[in-house]
Parts: structure tokens; C-alpha cells; sequence
């Protein structure tokens, strides 16, 4: 239970901050994706299962509020975390190279995918054009925000399953 | 912990993952066939999120303003204010003025037009959130169907238009901006009438503040750069003569019948806080048809 509420408000902030404060700090307009480090970094840190939920959530939050068609980000960004869960194995909480990796992938790989489908079927063909001026910029601004983002998500995760232990060994007495 | 999980029977992860996509695409095809929106979804979304939202805005706008007070050119920011209002109003008044002239000359004997420019019903509304991505250009504002806003309304700021309304929650709307890529926008030019199609368009937008525009039909070369573009009589969704922009730059089409080219809008995308959203929805209804056909036919003539 904590942990849904713990979820509930991390997804919240995030979608908060990206829809206000970081559109103003916005560089070049291009702002950064707090929702896509919280997904993918709850899909290697606790499996696919939450990866799936998590990224379901944020994604329907931006349906909702900003989407043409309900169900478009929800499920991009259900499968980013479903993906992101396979890697739960190799996952390491010192080792900072493997979500940096997965971070940047999501990233780069949401943006393919919203291009795919809704530039690219409505014939604006100019990829590189497309990449240079949105994909690359965001995926280096999201990186820088991942340095410290991921921390955070990582010590509140680090406490939930703490928590979890302690509980589970009340049960188990 | 093992024990206790194994009490709870779960459905493997990868069956829930193909519910939850069946119900995803199932929500999409709905959504693009029947046209609804997310009902009371919306609802329970909005009243969880535009509060915080707003909190958020205030407190930027606050923390803004005592910045600026800091400074001192606090007045001069005041008066800029003050004046950039002023700019805008006459902009608005003299577009007006022109579009009236044009359109008197054109049907003076022809018809005896109504007012047609009669001021819009508007309410103000505060953005409150811009889209999460960087693909497309929609926002959030303050106010929903609780306000008496619906579907298709149109939003200005300043002097120009900005958008419609796409979607509405009970106390949020969601706006389009026509820099969107997928917005477009029946409009002509303000002194010739000569329609237009105009198109939001990301790449140019990003690179250097234009949108695009396309199948103007203008074979005497009267149409400049500079022109001032505004909402036609023949879009069904936007009201007639709102401000747009002015065109940047103009080129030939290879089938040498249409042109396309450039226009800046006279709206501040990036800075928008206020904006007015026209709580008169565009009639299409007999009475529009009939005055189309009227003008149409003076248009040829």
C-alpha cells in the first residue's frame, strides 16, 4: 500500500513538474521527459510488472491531458517499462552505467516511436531534420536530469523495500 | 517474503501486459471512431491534477513578479506591459478597420452586410500546463465545462489567435495551438481575400518562429510579404477575421497555380499566461450557408 501511494505521488510530481516548471526552463524549446526516467527506472529496479504499471499510468496522465487519442501514450509508454523490466536481472544499484543506458534508450526510443506513428504517417519524411532539432536535444537534457533524478527514485526505492522487509518478516513471525 | 507472496495466485505478467494493450488499442480505436473524449476519466483527472497545476503557476508567477521587483526596471516592465496591451488593442482595432474597409468596398452594392465583426462573448483563462513532449504543441487552461466552455471554441491572446479548444474536463480545457504540426486553419489574406490554408509545422517553428501555408491561389502577384493573414469566412471551426499573422515570405508552387510560404504569427507562443477563450462557436448552420453563397458568388463576380 505505501508503495502505491509512494508511486502515485512520484508519477504526479513528475508529470507536475514537466508540465509547468521545466516547459519555463524549457532551452531551445525542448524540455526534458521526467516521465520516461520514472518509468524506465521502475522498470529495472522492480521488474516488469511495475515497469508496465508505472509506465501505463504516466502515459495515460498524458492522454488525458494533452493526447488526441486516449491510449496512444499509455501504451507506448507501457511497453517502455515492460522492456525496461527484462533488465531487472542485470540491474545493480552501484553501477550507474546500465540505467543511464536503459534511460537514454527509452528516451530515444519513445521519440522514435511518436515519430513513426504521428509524423511520419502524416508524410513529414525529414527524419535527420526531425532528430537533430528534437530527439538528440532531449535526450541530452533528460540525461542531465537523470543524474539526479535517478538518485532520488533509487533512495525512495531503496526505503520502500526496507520497509517491505521489515513487514514481510512481521508476517513471517 | 516467499511464503507470503505465494499466497496470492497471480496472472503471469505477460498476460496482464495483453489485457492492458487489448484495452489500449481498443481506447484508441474509440476514441478515433466515435470521437469521445475521456469522459470520466477527465473528470476524476482533472480534480486530482489542475489544483496542484495551478498552485505550481502561481507560485512561478509569484516568484516571477518578485524578481522582477527586484530589478528596477520593475516600472518600465509595468509601463511595457501597459503598452504592449495598448499595441495590441490597436492592432486588433486597425485590423479591424482594414477588414471592414475591404470588405466594404468589395460588397458595398452587393449586399448589406450585419455586423459582422460584432465583439465575441469571451471568458479569460490562465495556462496552467503545456504538453509534456516536445512533438506537439497543446495546453491546459483553467477553465472547463463548469465555465460554459465547449468543444471547437476558439482561444486568441493579444490581438491573435491561438487556438481551439479540443477537449474539456469539468474545470480544464484542452487547447490546440495552430503552431501545432497537426492544426490547420482555413484563412485569407486580410486585403486581396485570397484564401489560404495554414499549417502548424514543427521543424519550421523550432528553427525560426514561422508556420507554414499553403494553396494560395494568386495569379496577378498581388499578395506581399508582410500581408496580414486572418481567419476566413470559409473555415468551419474558426470565427471570421481573427488575426493570425503576417506572411514572411512567399514562394511559387511547381505547378505554378498555388503559392506556399512562410507567416510569423503575432502571438508570443512561449510566453503565453493569459489567454481569451471566444465562447461564440462558429455557426454552420442555414443562415451561414446562405451568406457563404452570397459572398461567394460577390467574390466572382
Amino acid at each position: 500500500m505505501l508503495r502505491k501511494i509512494c508511486l502515485f505521488f512520484i508519477i504526479t510530481i513528475c508529470f507536475l513538474l514537466q508540465t509547468t516548471v521545466f516547459q519555463a526552463l524549457s532551452l531551445a524549446e525542448i524540455a526534458p521527459n521526467l516521465l520516461i526516467i520514472a518509468v524506465s527506472s521502475f522498470g529495472f529496479m522492480r521488474g516488469k510488472k511495475e515497469g508496465m504499471f508505472v509506465g501505463f499510468f504516466c502515459g495515460l496522465l498524458i492522454d488525458i491531458f494533452f493526447g488526441f487519442y486516449l491510449g496512444v501514450y499509455a501504451l507506448i509508454y507501457m511497453y517502455i517499462g515492460y522492456i525496461n523490466g527484462i533488465f531487472q536481472k542485470r540491474f545493480y544499484p552501484d553501477d550507474m552505467k546500465l540505467p543511464m543506458l536503459l534511460i537514454g534508450a527509452s528516451d530515444i526510443i519513445s521519440n522514435l516511436v511518436v515519430y513513426f506513428f504521428l509524423f511520419l504517417f502524416r508524410s513529414r519524411f525529414r527524419f535527420w531534420d526531425y532528430l537533430r532539432t528534437i530527439i538528440l536535444p532531449e535526450f541530452v537534457y533528460t540525461m542531465v536530469i537523470t543524474i539526479f533524478l535517478y538518485f532520488i527514485l533509487l533512495k525512495v526505492n531503496q526505503a520502500l523495500e526496507a520497509h517491505e522487509k521489515r513487514r514481510a518478516k512481521k508476517f513471517d513471525v | 517474503m516467499k511464503t507470503y507472496r505465494n499466497k496470492k495466485k497471480h496472472l503471469p505478467t505477460k498476460y496482464v501486459l495483453l489485457i492492458m494493450t487489448a484495452v489500449c488499442v481498443s481506447a484508441i480505436f474509440l476514441s478515433l471512431t466515435l470521437n469521445l473524449s475521456g469522459g470520466p476519466l477527465n473528470s476524476i483527472a482533472g480534480y486530482v491534477f489542475v489544483p496542484m497545476q495551478k498552485g505550481i503557476n502561481d507560485a512561478g508567477i509569484w516568484l516571477s513578479d518578485k524578481a522582477n521587483d527586484f530589478q528596477t526596471l520593475g516600472e518600465v516592465l509595468e509601463e511595457n506591459k501597459k503598452l504592449q496591451a495598448r499595441v495590441d488593442e490597436l492592432t486588433a482595432k486597425l485590423t479591424e478597420t482594414k477588414l471592414e474597409r475591404y470588405e466594404l468596398d468589395t460588397y458595398r452594392e452587393l449586399l448589406a452586410l450585419d455586423e459582422k465583426y460584432a465583439d465575441y462573448e469571451k471568458i479569460t483563462a490562465n495556462v496552467i500546463a503545456k504538453d509534456s513532449g516536445n512533438w506537439f504543441s497543446t495546453f491546459t487552461i483553467d477553465r472547463g465545462s463548469r465555465d460554459g466552455i465547449q468543444k471547437g471554441m476558439n482561444v486568441i491572446a493579444g490581438s491573435g489567435l491561438v487556438g481551439i479548444v479540443t477537449d474539456v474536463g469539468p474545470n480544464y480545457a484542452k487547447v490546440r495551438s495552430i503552431i501545432n504540426d497537426t492544426s490547420n486553419v482555413s484563412a485569407m489574406v486580410a486585403n486581396t481575400q485570397d484564401n489560404l490554408n495554414v499549417s502548424g509545422n514543427l521543424l519550421t517553428m523550432n528553427r525560426s518562429g514561422v508556420i507554414t501555408f499553403s494553396e494560395l491561389k494568386d495569379k496577378e502577384d498581388q499578395v506581399k510579404v508582410g500581408d496580414e493573414i486572418v481567419t476566413s469566412y470559409v473555415s468551419d471551426q474558426y470565427q471570421q477575421g481573427i488575426l493570425i499573422g503576417y506572411i514572411t515570405s512567399i514562394e511559387n508552387n511547381s505547378n505554378n497555380l498555388t503559392k506556399s510560404g512562410t507567416i510569423t504569427p503575432v502571438v508570443d507562443f512561449e510566453h503565453l499566461q493569459v489567454v481569451l477563450v471566444i465562447t461564440d462557436l462558429k455557426e454552420t448552420g442555414e443562415e451561414d450557408l446562405e451568406s457563404k453563397d452570397a459572398s461567394e458568388t460577390a467574390s466572382q463576380q
